[in-house]
């Protein structure tokens, strides 16, 4: 099963062409990962599974339905969208964010329907955020913020989630549990999360289906452990590196090489 | 928050008490300050005849003053100020950015100078107009609305994008000035002092004629505006995050400037170019009520109102004989605020 198919996709900024005509899947209920260097066009991939970058040829299937035959509202019924750090209105409280991902479900009448009410409750809860709901966001710690902005996307009810860079810009422990709170709405929810991510190691530890994009096309695809080696790193990256088993998980480990001190030998 | 729901969910909304409270505390200060309106000119009453005489209880005396001089200027005032900041709400929802506003641009600029073109262009040789000034409205609300159309068909490219609306709306005002300060060279010198008196922003001389056609004009334009709160909501998240839960946005960017563009039209055709209200009034809103449009949309109405009538009160009793345009009011408060608005703005 797929939850968004692209046939023969060709994706164009101006005149320059960034991916020609590729066929790609992302499999339903797990979780992807969007991996490569930068400039490489996995951002420019990414928009266009978001519906924010039309293709100029080909064809993007949601659910199984051409995305150019669904109204922007059914879209956003079945896929929400995180972009790269967002920002909210000054002043705007948690609360208020979160019921804004109510907008697809929402008419002139019921803005605010039992239905929108328990969402959004279950959004708050899932991501902490149930004390800080009357807090500004603009007040909010890095790490709360963002869990704002997903709780904002989880109300949206949505079986996909497409997240730019969810971690930039946090530091380690709040990049763990945000990706950990992703891991469990997958577990649980079987939700199917598409995410680009910088750390490839944290890449390979929470995810299914790494995609690692280069020269206009995917260069390789498939689970972490089959696909990511010293090879595919320099190919990729153009970084020569030790590919390691994690101690603790047992996913590739990628140890680049540099300068900094001298290696040690043996 | 409460959940209002009535007819078993057919209708359902969310509603924040302390929000409710805020806005009616703001409507009360309206009151007050248009019964202090009433009863202060050079000839005063006391806040109770003037509350006496607006229900239509004072004698035939009062009820001229109140009713023929001053009602009329005082209703324009408000319906002007509370058009200019809901606009200045808008603009500032859909750019995103706290220093937008409507005399940024250029709608202010473009009207003033559809009105000094209109003096220039009707003035007989003797400086006698040769057409009714009841055309003046007409001719400053063609020239804002075409100005505003100006700025947008030329910030168009593959859709419209907040920064160029607000660089080509720079442009353009300096351009319309240009085209002012022309047609003030042109015509007639006793009509420039008219004309630049219209720019400042005067609600001296209105009429109920004028108040018959401002305040549908506004009341009609507020209704469309709450009615389409929530997509201004999504508007200030910018376009990837309203695309990602389904908004229109361009569709709805279209209607939002179509709607702040009538707002402005209306206020500069009957108030002339009153200044920085765009600006000051949705701040100031947004520092009590927050983001959130249901609440801002009526606090920024208000607050807008609120000041073009302290304004134009002012205006008429600080320096009797002399009366000062509205104008020069919200300017003297609204500089400063904008430069204070520059310094507090990171980046």
């Amino acid at each position: 099963m797929s939850a968004i198919i692209m046939d023969s996709v060709t994706l164009r900024y101006g005149k320059e062409s960034i991916i020609e005509e590729l066929d790609w899947t992302v499999p339903e209920g797990k979780i992807t990962v969007l991996i490569g260097g930068n400039g490489c066009g996995k951002s420019t991939l990414f928009r266009s599974a978001a519906r924010l970058l039309k293709p100029s040829s080909g064809h993007v299937l949601l659910d199984n339905i051409l995305l150019e035959k669904m109204s922007t509202k059914e879209a956003a019924r079945k896929m929400a969208i995180l972009p790269q750090s967002p920002a909210a209105p000054e002043g705007l409280t948690v609360l208020q964010l979160v019921k804004q991902g109510r907008y697809p479900h929402q008419t002139w009448l019921k803005q605010w329907s039992e239905d929108d009410e328990q969402a959004v409750q279950k959004a708050l809860r899932a991501t902490s955020m149930l004390e800080l709901s009357g807090h500004p966001v603009d007040e909010l710690s890095g790490g709360q913020r963002q869990r704002a902005w997903i709780a904002m996307t989880l109300a949206q009810n949505t079986d996909i989630l497409l997240l730019d860079e969810p971690t930039t810009y946090l530091d380690m422990t709040h990049q763990i549990e945000i990706l950990d709170l992703l891991f469990e709405l997958n577990e649980q929810e079987g939700r199917t999360i598409v995410m680009v991510l910088h750390d490839l190691n944290l890449a390979c530890r929470y995810a299914h289906h790494i995609v690692a994009v280069k020269d206009k096309t995917v260069y390789a695809e498939g689970a972490p452990e089959h696909i990511v080696d010293a090879d595919l790193v320099k190919h990729v990256f153009g970084l020569d590196c030790l590919i390691d088993r994690d101690p603790l998980y047992g996913t590739p480990l990628c140890i680049p090489f540099g300068k900094g001190r001298r290696a040690v030998t043996g | 928050m409460k959940a209002f729901r009535p007819l078993h969910g057919a209708v359902s909304l969310l509603i924040d008490q302390r929000t409710v409270f805020k806005i009616i505390s703001l409507f009360a200060c309206l009151l007050i300050v248009f019964i202090a309106s009433a009863a202060l000119g050079d000839i005063k009453f006391s806040p109770v005849v003037a509350f006496q005489t607006i229900f239509g209880f004072g004698d035939p005396f009062q009820h001229m003053v109140v009713y023929s001089f001053r009602m009329p200027r005082i209703l324009v005032a408000l319906f002007a100020g509370a058009a200019l900041a809901m606009a200045g709400a808008i603009l500032q929802g859909l750019v995103r950015n706290p220093l937008a506003s409507p005399d940024l641009i250029g709608m202010t600029a473009g009207g003033s100078a559809a009105v000094t073109a209109f003096l220039a262009i009707f003035s007989d040789k003797s400086n006698a107009l040769t057409v009714s000034i009841g055309w003046l409205p007409l001719a400053a609300f063609i020239g804002a609305a075409v100005t505003a159309l100006l700025v947008y068909m030329l910030a168009w490219k593959n859709g419209l994008s907040p920064i160029r609306l607000i660089l080509i709306g720079i442009g353009l005002t300096a351009a319309m000035k240009a085209v002012t300060t022309m047609m003030m060279i042109i015509g007639p010198i006793y009509q420039a002092s008219k004309a630049n008196m219209w720019m400042t922003g005067s609600v001296n001389g209105s009429s109920w004629s004028d108040v018959l056609m401002i305040a549908p004009w506004t009341i009609i334009s507020l209704v469309a505006v709450m009615m389409a709160g929530r997509h201004l909501n999504m508007q200030q998240f910018g376009d990837e995050l309203a695309i990602g839960a389904g908004a229109r946005v361009e569709r709805q960017r279209i209607f939002f400037l179509v709607l702040a563009t009538a707002l402005v039209g209306g206020a500069v055709a009957f108030a002339g170019g009153i200044g920085f209200v765009g600006l000051m009034a949705p701040h100031i809103a947004r520092r009590l009520v927050g983001s959130h449009a249901g609440g801002l949309i009526p606090a920024t109405a208000l607050i807008g109102a609120i000041l073009v009538m302290l304004a134009d009160l002012a205006g008429r009793t600080l320096f009797l004989p002399l009366e000062v345009p509205a104008g020069v009011f919200t300017a003297a408060i609204g500089a400063p605020y904008f430069i204070y608005l520059l310094f507090r703005t990171k980046g």
